[in-house]
């Protein structure tokens, strides 16, 4: 019985440092609509300024919680810096372009916070008088556990208290749900968002701080909280406070009792439980079915153009140079192109769901990654050659993306690209667990290209082909009636619905061919490397993929792949210095802050008309 | 005063020494010996950067001896973030573009299988330094890598003969669940079954790498009742496991056997509150009285002012292996470097290493001894060297773990 309860007591501890850290996620996002990545980064900051002053305060209980008390708060203060230096000038900018902004603001203070604190991890000290244990039954109790089952729903009721008790309060709910409302009856909304901003990041920097007697600061805890926090907030329902209090508590639980038995299930617990919820209940737990990604401040989205007769002499153009390149590249030029051209077809068929499909993925990787798999597979357990791999690559990840999409569509906005992020999740935990079949973490070796491939000319021709072929064939399906039903269905549903497209229907199968073309890719991406390891199904790839659309301009078809060029061949150019976060996330604020509309929609600015067609007049960003 | 006609001709001097000394560095240029080396330096700067400083010191000295077969080395040293598709497309790179002679590096062990799979497709050298898989020598194993850090499989034995050696009979185990968790669990396993049968394992535990749940998993250990418990988890993990296993007593009259707990890299952020009396592998770098080991420290904390750790005696043993390599083929040549890579020998600051011709393993060994706390630090005591080459399987036993190319 005591084993019991202790344990529950454990499940209650981590449940509430979790919900530290997803409460002020779930109160920004409520508001802002920022996916803000670069939460994890606040809650690190928490933990490695509450060990400075921790060290540069007088010791005892006063020195200890002041310390925690001024790491949250000037935490709370970056993020108000970053709110107005950055995010403040991007509120307006297309669907989810927040993000690629909060993506280098990871990127930098990974860097910082190396730079600053050194590599080495940083051992914080216990909490003075919390130092110790109580038995309660019999079993010991760390005192600091208690604590932390005291001060989450400390926490939850302050927050209840100030958003429903207060006037600040009432505007920032009133924000939430209409904000042209509020700034229209004379609130400053830019100050409210700021103020969101402080509560929220104090809170991260707070959930960080407080984990300095528990573990030691170090470089990987941005990363590792924030898929987490994530899975918290959606399953709590996005913008719910006491939902995210109801999913942290789930997950604690579930934890602690979980691995008494299957130890392994850690890996993937919390994804397993968002897709069970958000199966059973499309809007998290608490949530309101409002949580809109799309559209939730920018123009309208002007229809697709085709191209002028000059852009199409261009695309001929450079068809044509990348056809001669092999007579005048060495070879690892070569190399590199593959690898662009590669995740050029990855970035456009996300972007054909992300953006004419207007279903945002979080989890493409996924489709990637099954194709690399399928094809290497097939290598491993069947022997087959080069060919049949790179078709068995779109089948298994078509058939991917056929499950996951069936679950997908009955989801929408936040909710579903979370879902998506689950099923990858859930792919990544079998790839990386199944070490029998799959290799696990050692991945399968020995995925090389057939005889008359093997040489860099000949696998880059090879390609090119696939993927010169794989893009006209997705612009030739954007353009067909289908993609214009799909593009209707994103703009108004019940207007397709009531001239009789099944649009859910049209959805799965815009999963499943965005699914065999990210299959193309991933096949193509096995043999170039020759081998495949389960990090292609990671967040991190889904990540990438993200950027590169919006860094390259959601609203157009040559965004994506300008994005995929342009992230690619960075990341080669700096990842050669020292310090090369600091300087990739710093040009990609750069282009976020003068190009809000993504490096496409920039350049359609400034581009002549000849090569951008009319444009659109009194649309402004 | 200098005139403005002396000046003129200063400058113009001036002018030619530089021109002709930069010809002079392109002409040296030109006769250095490239090597090509890809590791994880953002992704885990702290035992990266250690081993980084660690094969500068190395490159430093080989050169100021005059090099290489009179050339100096010159290492192409790129970073690949902590992706196995960056590390095979630098490597690409290095071999296509920058010609290098051969590879080295890599510590994540997914990416040195990676790389070790592309050296046996490209036909090139490559030293595997830091990477622990076993399979990297064994089940992947291939006539053109060579690893230098002792594996999994070696530093479990170790701390298994130790085991073996106590009253423990119930043992517990807790390792990060990915490869090197399982693949270290396995040979403990093995090895301490095969040396005392009567043993037993009572509880397994998988926490995900750097997300350990310390207070449940803490909890599950301890209601196995186990005598002993072996630990593979390490970094941010292992703190959180001692820190919430030391208020909840688990190590309390509980023998604990754990892997690299010992190196400075994961010893040292415990500070006071390292674990007392745990047996480890690692590096106790501050007590080795041997005169190699010493003029090696003593260069290091010249150049560096901290004292090395584990990465940077396994950077500067990297090193000098390819010095030594390089040496003994005589030439830059692929398969003369090969050839002189079987049956390698060289003194490093850890003692003899050879590179045994069978699986390709050095025989690096590691200090294997128990913990303590000493000025608030923790430090080993009781440790001896444990030669690699005792933990390693005969030859004929290496034959059939090893692939069959």
């Amino acid at each position: 019985m005591g084993f019991y309860l202790a344990q529950f007591l454990t499940g209650l501890a981590s449940a509430s440092s979790l919900f530290l850290v997803a409460s002020g996620l779930s109160i920004i996002f409520g508001v802002t609509r920022i996916v803000n990545f670069a939460h994890g980064s606040f809650f690190m900051l928490g933990a490695y300024l509450a060990y400075t002053f921790v060290n540069i305060l007088p010791h005892g209980v006063l020195g200890f919680w002041g310390a925690i008390i001024v790491a949250s708060l000037l935490v709370g203060v970056i993020g108000v810096f970053l709110e107005i230096t950055l995010f403040r000038r991007i509120y307006k900018a297309p669907e989810l372009f927040q993000l690629v902004a909060t993506f280098g603001v990871v990127l930098v203070i990974q860097d910082l916070a190396l730079w600053i604190w050194g590599a080495e991890d940083l051992f914080g000290p216990r909490a003075p008088g919390l130092g110790g244990a109580v038995r309660i039954l019999g079993e010991p109790i760390p005192q600091y556990d208690l604590l932390l089952i005291v001060l989450g729903p400390a926490v939850l009721l302050a927050v209840w208290l100030l958003f429903n008790k207060t006037r600040w309060g009432t505007l920032v709910r009133a924000a939430t749900q209409d904000r042209e409302m509020v700034s229209a009856l004379g609130v400053n909304q830019s100050w409210l968002f700021t103020s969101v901003f402080f509560v929220g990041s104090t809170l991260a920097g707070l959930g960080g701080a407080i984990q300095l007697p528990r573990e030691a600061a170090n470089l990987l805890m941005d990363l590792n909280v924030i898929g987490e926090a994530f899975v918290v907030v959606v399953i709590g329902g996005m913008g719910s406070v006491p939902g995210a209090f109801l999913a942290s508590v789930l997950i604690g639980e579930l934890n602690a009792f979980g691995i008494l038995i299957f130890p392994e299930i850690t890996l993937v617990l919390a994804f397993l439980v968002m897709a069970v919820v958000l199966v059973v209940r499309p809007w998290g737990l608490l949530g309101k079915p409002d949580a809109v990604l799309r559209g939730a401040d920018g123009p309208p989205e002007q229809p697709l153009k085709p191209f002028t007769a000059t852009s199409k002499y261009l695309v001929w153009a450079l068809a044509a140079a990348l056809l001669a390149t092999p007579a005048i590249a060495d070879e690892f030029v070569l190399v590199l192109l593959s690898d662009i051209l590669i995740f050029t077809l990855f970035a456009v068929s996300l972007h054909f769901i992300m953006g004419p499909g207007g279903l945002v993925s979080f989890g493409h990787a996924a489709y990637f990654g099954l194709g690399a798999y399928g094809a290497a597979l097939a290598v491993k357990y069947l022997g087959v050659d080069m060919i049949s791999g790179l078709v068995v690559a779109p089948i298994a990840a078509g058939l991917g993306a056929l499950v996951f999409g069936w679950f997908c569509v009955r989801l929408s906005g936040v909710y579903l690209a979370m879902l998506t992020l689950a099923a990858a999740q859930i792919t990544w935990s079998v790839a990386f667990q199944w070490q029998d079949v799959t290799g696990g973490d050692d991945g399968i070796l020995g995925i090389w290209p057939a005889e008359w491939a093997s040489e860099k000319m000949a696998y880059y021709y090879l390609t090119l082909a696939l993927v010169g072929a794989s893009v006209y064939v997705i612009r030739r399906i954007v353009y067909a009636p289908f993609g214009y039903a799909l593009r209707a269905g994103r703009d108004s549903q019940l207007r397709v619905e009531a001239i009789g497209i099944n649009l859910k229907s049209q959805q799965w199968m815009a999963f499943v061919i965005t699914g065999i073309f990210a299959g193309i890719a991933g096949g193509l991406y096995v043999y170039s490397k020759g081998s495949i390891f389960p990090d292609e199904l990671h967040i991190a790839r889904s990540v990438d993929g993200l950027i590169m659309v919006l860094l390259g301009g959601i609203q157009s078809l040559i965004g994506p792949i300008v994005g995929a060029v342009s992230f690619t061949m960075l990341e080669d150019l700096v990842t050669r210095l020292d310090y090369w976060r600091i300087i990739f996330g710093g040009v990609i604020l750069f282009i976020v802050v003068i190009a809000p509309e993504g490096l496409a929609g920039f350049a359609r600015k400034i581009l002549p008309e000849s090569l951008t067609g009319k444009k659109n007049e009194g649309v402004q960003i | 005063m200098i005139s403005r006609r002396g000046l003129f001709t200063r400058t113009l001097l001036g002018g030619l020494i530089a021109v002709v000394a930069s010809t002079a560095h392109m002409a040296n240029a030109a006769e250095t010996i490239k090597i090509g080396e890809i590791n994880s330096y953002t992704r885990l700067p702290a035992f990266t950067e250690p081993y980084r400083k660690g094969w500068e010191l190395a490159v430093e000295q080989i050169n100021k001896k005059g090099g290489v077969l009179g050339k100096q080395l010159e290492v192409i040293s790129r970073d690949d973030a902590g992706k196995p598709g960056n590390a095979v497309k630098i490597a690409e790179e290095l071999v296509a573009k920058e010609k290098v002679a051969l590879l080295a590096g890599t510590f994540f062990s997914h990416i040195g299988l990676a790389v070790t799979d592309f050296a046996k497709q490209k036909k090139v050298l490559f030293i595997a330094s830091e990477p622990l898989s076993d399979a990297i020598v064994w089940s992947k194993g291939n006539d053109y890598t060579f690893r230098l850090r002792p594996s999994t499989y070696m530093q479990s034995a170790m701390l298994a003969k130790e085991a073996a050696k106590l009253p423990a009979k119930r043992w517990a185990t807790v390792a990060p669940n990915y490869a090197y968790g399982k693949d270290a669990v396995k040979a403990f396993k093995s090895v301490l079954k095969e040396l005392k049968p009567d043993v037993e394992f009572v509880e397994e535990q998988w926490p995900a790498l750097f997300k350990i749940d310390a207070g449940a998993t803490v909890r599950a250990l301890e209601a196995a009742k186990p005598e002993g418990i072996f630990n593979v988890t390490f970094g941010g993990d292992l703190a959180k496991l001692v820190r919430e296993g030391s208020i909840r007593g688990l190590f309390e009259g509980r023998e604990v056997a754990s892997l690299l707990t010992g190196e400075p890299e994961y010893l040292d952020p415990l500070k006071a509150e390292a674990p007392e009396g745990w047996i480890v592998t690692g590096y106790p770098r501050d007590f080795i009285k041997d005169a190699t080991h010493q003029t090696y420290v003593d260069a290091y904390k010249a150049k560096f002012d901290e004292l090395p750790k584990t990465g940077s005696l396994v950077g500067y043993n990297t090193m000098l292996t390819i010095a030594a390599a390089i040496e003994k083929a005589g030439s830059t040549d692929r398969d003369k470097m090969l050839a002189a890579m079987k049956g390698l020998t060289f003194d490093s600051p850890s003692g003899k290493v050879t590179y045994r011709p069978v699986d390709h393993q050095s025989t690096m060994g590691a200090w294997v001894g128990r913990t303590a706390v000493k000025d608030g630090k923790g430090i080993m005591v009781d440790w001896f060297y444990a030669d690699g080459a005792d933990y390693l399987p005969s030859a004929e036993k290496t034959k059939a773990l090893r692939a069959s190319n």
